[in-house]
């Protein structure tokens, strides 16, 4: 059985015709030994098939040591969400529940290639010249 | 979305992980997590729940080490 209903599914399909240029998702998973691990997948497989313009890259933590190192991962189950550019936005953990809209904003945002913040925010950040690691921590709801 | 991860879609040098950390109990154990949102800023500094977007980028560019950054002490030798 598919883990995104029917009527979830026609929910964010419709949310995902807001899509603007093609959005991929890279997943780093290590099956074997992950409680969550295999539902991340298969709740992101469901969820790519959903828009032509999504696509979903699937690596092994362990055995595709060089692209977690590329994209900076350190932790699985983790989803890096970018299009040809990559913004430097990883999700870790399971993407459900609330996790999952923002999941789906972060994918419409990145579609657009544009962060909707005021421009005085803009402004405030273009000052930023030197690597900055922000880490949201979160609880599912 | 978090406004983390939109300030990581404005800037480049800035990156944005968005952590569960119930499955991540060792991230919740090292930055001491007892409510949620908590934003960790270069591993050191911490923001407590939601802030509005202006408050939000004041408390990131108060936690920057540089000219962009409060002012640091001179340290006498």
């Amino acid at each position: 059985m598919g883990l995104i209903g029917e009527d979830d599914a026609q929910e964010i399909r419709k949310r995902l015709e807001g899509l603007v240029h093609p959005v991929k998702l890279v997943h780093f998973t290590q099956e074997l030994n992950l409680q969550y691990g295999h539902e991340a997948k298969q709740l992101l497989e469901e969820f790519a098939a959903l828009s032509p313009k999504l696509s979903l890259e699937v690596y092994n933590f362990i055995l595709d040591k060089q692209k977690a190192a590329e994209y900076g991962v350190d932790k699985i189950p983790a989803t890096v969400v970018r299009n040809t550019q990559d913004y430097g936005i990883r999700f870790y953990g399971l993407p459900a529940g609330y996790e999952f809209a923002t999941l789906l904003d972060a994918i419409l945002a990145v579609s657009k290639g544009d962060s909707g913040l005021a421009p005085k925010t803009k402004e405030g950040l273009a000052k930023i010249a030197q690597p900055l690691h922000l880490e949201v921590l979160v609880t599912p709801t | 979305m978090s406004l983390a991860q939109r300030f990581a879609i404005e800037n480049p040098h800035i990156r944005a992980d968005c952590i569960e950390v119930t499955e991540f109990p060792e991230v919740a154990e090292k930055y001491g997590v007892y409510a949620v949102p908590k934003t960790v800023i270069n591993e050191q500094e911490f923001v407590e729940g939601a802030l509005p977007e202006s408050r939000f980028l004041e408390a990131v560019l108060k936690a920057l080490p540089s000219e962009t950054g409060p002012a640091r002490a001179a340290e006498a030798d």
